[in-house]
């Protein structure tokens, strides 16, 4: 097929769901109301850890407009978003771990009455010692949360040498050390969770769910309710927000279902905003120490070796927590040469709301560490850390120390752009004018090579039906979140056909109407489904050209698809509508249709644990932030951020836009204010460990009046692997916001905050500190397994660990080996990513 | 959970009222429970579930239509207050098929991300723009700051609301 510049990529159209959006139609899961409908309301712990003496829902039953009480007791099986992980019950079978935990679930025919018979149900507990932070976990082997886990508290813990780095250490010139802490935050999404599930007529179970992850969701009320999941279906309403928040199965989906089941009438759930906050599953509070070597070099100085220690705080239950500690470490050595790195993670149990995937996925927590590290090193030996940043960025087509590919890396570009915006070099303070500017970079996933359960099976997959009238469905299993998913869909479709967006139609998130797709998590749609969409829009054209081509009597290859026609490139007049390439095709082939699916590439990486951090692609980011900071009150205030995304290729640059300047918001929101906080009642209040605020008024978060403004450019250095070069952008401009402040605030007084967020009141602690910081003291001594040995690329290695057992199940993957990649060399002489040229 | 804010049992929170109101420029009588908010009362008893709710509490303006003209926090407004008053929702907006400026320039500029905080933005800036026809950036901001979003760092919306009040003084010029 002839080539010809884009109609839809690339152009600011109005988003597909635009309309519904703004007119109220849009269907978000409590819009959604049947005939007959019954009303939920769960009972939830108010103790945050103890043991389930009796639960007796006699009296609840009884109270006028009553349907249904559930308690654990109808739900033996448990679930969990990991295999490995299959830690929550539905409903508490015989304890609880957080004040929120759910414990009793009652139905009644209208939300008021549920209500009032949840303080009907008899609960009698016995209090168990609680554990309020990671560093009790610890401390307190016993009692253990679960019976499952590496040992005590401690959920996981995993250790990676990728290199001698004592070695590399002890010839450094000269060793950093840093200890950091990140507290932890929550999703907070404007839309409050909601499910309603029923009864079809044919007796199979319909679950209408606020869920990023329906595939997933599906596969839980098949496993907790013993259905066949051929009899379930799972409709991914438009989440009203999710950031991560709505990517595991939660505890009322499940319940609803059952009871539904159990009476035969829908059954609906909205939870209140108090119990949002005990979903959670958001940010885990890390502290995290690095210590890292370097050797000085003509242009300053180079990292030598690298090691990285984390302590995540993890809640009550697994979640996606074991990704999670290993992304505290995967993705650090993508940005900067690092040609030795040691990674040490440990997760503990901990009687608050689990914690989980929020946008960024426990990346942003290390990410700031390592920022601020580098701001201190180039401090302490006078080198631009703009500079230093473009100096050392690890080059396109290259490996990593622990094994990732980077195909495409748009770095330095990024840093010089927000270096130049921002008057980066004349700008700033340098701790003496209370004004600084402040830099920081990141780097994030396009969507997780692995998915969460093995399989060999795509991670996306598209199926077309194309109709007589020239209207082309496209079928995808991809949630809508708001991040423009839909959008994406059609716009790739649409493309690739040469017709108007509006005359293609997204069917999405509905597991009996489409195929899968693994959910909007880890910034894999664009790149995955948009793929998988290309593939099936291909497969399309071809079967059209081949129609067309006959009827015009041209070879197919002069054939364009552009504008709604399909016509002769050398001849434009010579072609037909779209509509009638339809029909054409349609009487050669039959009735029309086509999928489409993706898989990531195998990842280079062999050892235990590889798994995470591998991608397809990945963005990069460079922020600068301005600050001001009042010496005598520690009044921090963002008056100007410049934010430079590598997204590959902007399929909308509107959207794009909405999406930097919304992580950019987030970002802002961790490092100034947001706190998911814990406070211990006093001894004669139980000693209970309970949520600070678990509403919308106290969680602050930032509002209109707390905006700066956002100046942001997208770089757009395409990547083979993505869809039309795109690349992710829904969180890695998140990442670089929080150092940079931390950065910033240090240029503007000269003080150092290592912790997130912060606040006015730290800053001024560090202002009155000897030396002049504020920050956690010291790295607890953690007992860490034997570490996995992996020789970096350079250094001889294969992927695999040197020292490793064989492993039960031999990864091998049907994918092909993507062709032998320029090796990220040691630290002498390697190229820098401006040498490393740019794509052709 | 807070249970204690209801009393159990209380007939009065059952009680109905006859209500008559106007609800997007057309007059609606019905009767409704004591205990109903107006957010319940557009929602449950009105089907009219464009608008939203995330908190019901009054801290994020999800829930934000205008009665007589003012915007209010429907989830704190008790639906017996509005007899004989005019409500405004996001359904109310549009003109048959053709959409209010500040819709269409909230699609067009990337207002809307998941849509969810959208409503309660368009009718607060609907208020504003009825009293501000030339609205400056910081009065925008101000006007807005009781509406939390969480997707799109505010400022698309911003520009959406300049672009329609430009849209809205052209129209009358």
């Amino acid at each position: 097929m002839s080539e010809r510049a884009p109609n839809v990529i690339g152009k600011p159209l109005r988003r597909v769901d635009g309309r519904a959006k703004v007119t109220g139609l849009t269907r978000f899961a409590d819009d959604l109301s049947l005939p007959g409908m019954l009303h939920m309301k769960l009972l939830r712990a108010t103790v945050p850890h103890a043991r389930i003496v009796a639960v007796d829902g006699a009296r609840a039953l009884a109270h006028p407009g009553v349907k249904l009480v559930l308690t654990g007791r109808d739900f033996p099986v448990p679930f969990g978003i990991l295999p490995v992980s299959q830690d929550e019950h539905a409903l508490c079978t015989d304890r609880v771990r957080f004040v929120g935990d759910p414990v009793a679930a009652v139905i009644a025919a209208d939300e008021l009455s549920a209500y009032e018979a949840t303080a009907l149900v008899d609960v009698t507990y016995e209090p168990l010692a609680t554990i309020a932070d990671a560093e009790e976990a610890l401390r307190t082997p016993e009692p253990r949360l679960h019976d499952y886990g590496d040992h005590g508290n401690v959920h996981k813990a995993v250790a990676f040498d990728f290199g001698d780095v004592d070695d590399a250490l002890a010839k450094s010139e000269r060793v950093f050390e840093d200890v950091m802490f990140f507290s932890g935050n929550t999703h907070l999404p404007i839309e409050q969770h909601a499910t309603l599930a029923w009864l079809d007529g044919d007796g199979k179970l319909t679950v209408a769910s606020s869920t990023q992850t329906p595939h997933y969701l599906h596969r839980a009320l098949a496993k907790v309710l013993g259905r066949p999941a051929s009899q379930i279906r799972v409709i991914a309403t438009p989440n009203g927000g999710g950031f991560g928040g709505k990517s595991d199965p939660f505890n009322h989906e499940i319940v609803a279902a059952k009871a539904a089941i159990a009476l035969g009438r829908p059954v609906k759930i909205a939870l209140t905003r108090e119990e949002v906050f005990y979903c959670h599953r958001g940010r885990h509070p890390v502290l995290m120490k690095l210590r890292t070597g370097v050797r000085k070099t003509e242009q300053g100085f180079e990292i030598v070796g690298q090691e990285l220690e984390t302590l995540l705080d993890g809640g009550a239950y697994g979640s996606y927590g074991v990704a999670s500690t290993f992304y505290t470490g995967a993705l650090q050595t993508v940005t900067y040469r690092i040609p030795r790195y040691r990674f040490r993670g440990c997760r503990t149990f901990t009687n608050k709301p689990p914690c989980g995937p929020k946008r960024g996925h426990g990346t942003p927590q290390p990410r700031f560490a390592l920022e601020v590290h580098v701001d201190k090193m180039c401090a302490e030996l006078g080198v631009d850390p703009a500079k230093w940043r473009i100096d050392n960025a690890v080059p396109r087509d290259s490996l990593t120390a622990n094994w990732l590919r980077v195909s495409s890396t748009g770095l330095v570009r990024c840093i010089e752009a927000v270096v130049a915006a921002s008057g980066w070099t004349d700008g700033r303070g340098l701790g003496k004018t209370g004004r600084g500017l402040g830099i920081a970079c990141s780097s994030y996933l396009c969507g997780a090579g692995l998915p969460i359960y093995w399989n060999e099976l795509p991670h996306s997959g598209v199926q077309l039906q194309l109709d007589r009238s020239g209207r082309v469905t496209a079928f995808c299993g991809a949630t809508e979140i708001g991040q423009g998913s839909d959008n994406v869909l059609v716009a790739c479709v649409a493309e690739v056909l040469g017709i108007d967006p509006l005359d293609v139609r997204a069917v999405t998130g509905d597991t009996d109407l489409g195929p899968v797709d693994l959910g909007s998590y880890s910034s894999r749609v664009t790149l995955m489904m948009g793929n998988a969409a290309i593939q099936a829009a291909e497969r399309a054209r071809a079967l059209i050209a081949g129609a067309v081509a006959e009827k015009l009597a041209l070879p197919a290859a002069r054939l364009v698809f552009a504008d709604g026609r399909v016509f002769d490139g050398e001849d434009p007049a010579r072609g037909v509508s779209f509509a009638e390439a339809v029909q054409l095709a349609e009487a050669k082939h039959g009735t029309l249709g086509t999928t489409g699916s993706y898989r990531p590439p195998k990842a280079p990486g062999d050892y235990k644990g590889a798994g995470v951090g591998p991608s397809p692609a990945y963005s990069y980011s460079a922020a600068v932030v301005a600050v001001e900071v009042d010496r005598a009150t520690g009044w921090l205030r963002v008056p100007k951020i410049w934010i430079a995304h590598d997204i590959g290729r902007a399929l909308n640059p509107v959207l794009a836009r909405g999406q930097v300047e919304g992580s950019v918001y987030m970002g802002l929101g961790e490092a100034l204010m947001e706190d998911q906080a814990f406070r211990r009642l006093p001894p004669k209040l139980s000693r209970a460990n309970v949520h600070k605020f678990p509403s919308m008024l106290e969680y602050k978060s930032p509002g209109t009046l707390d905006m700066p403004e956002i100046e942001t450019i997208l770089v757009e250095e395409p990547d083979p692997n993505g869809p039309f070069g795109a690349k992710e952008v829904g969180q890695g401009p998140l990442l670089p916001i929080m150092p940079a402040v931390a950065n910033a605030v240090f240029d503007a007084v000269g003080v150092r905050v290592d912790e997130v967020p912060i606040t006015p009141e730290k800053i001024l602690k560090a202002l009155g500190a000897a030396n002049r910081r504020f920050g956690p003291a010291r790295f607890p001594t953690i007992a860490w397994p034997e570490a996995l040995t992996v020789p970096p690329p350079w250094e001889g290695g294969d992927g695999k660990a040197t020292n490793e057992p064989p492993r039960k199940r031999d990864r091998v993957r049907g994918a092909t080996v993507a062709p032998p990649v320029e090796q990220l060399p040691s630290a002498a002489g390697a190229p820098s990513a401006r040498e490393g040229g740019k794509p052709q | 959970m807070a249970t204690d804010l209801i009393q159990l049992g209380d007939p009065a929170l059952r009680q109905k009222t006859r209500l008559a109101l106007t609800v997007n420029g057309e007059g609606r009588e019905l009767l409704v429970d004591g205990y109903k908010t107006l957010l319940e009362l557009l929602r449950e008893d009105l089907q009219l579930t464009g608008t939203k709710h995330g908190c019901e509490l009054g801290e994020c303006g999800a829930c934000a239509v205008l009665l007589d003209g003012q915007l209010v926090l429907s989830c704190l407004v008790a639906a017996v207050e509005c007899e004989a008053r005019a409500v405004e929702t996001v359904e109310g907006m549009a003109h048959g098929a053709e959409l209010h400026p500040l819709q269409a320039c909230f699609a067009d500029h990337g207002a809307a991300q998941c849509g969810y905080c959208t409503p309660g933005f368009l009718l607060a800036a609907k208020e504003l723009l009825a009293r501000r026809p030339d609205a400056t950036r910081a009065e925008i901001a101000e006007a807005l700051s009781g509406q939390l979003c969480r997707c799109t760092g505010y400022l698309q919306i911003f520009e959406a609301v300049e672009a329609a009040a430009a849209q809205l003084r052209g129209a009358k010029e």
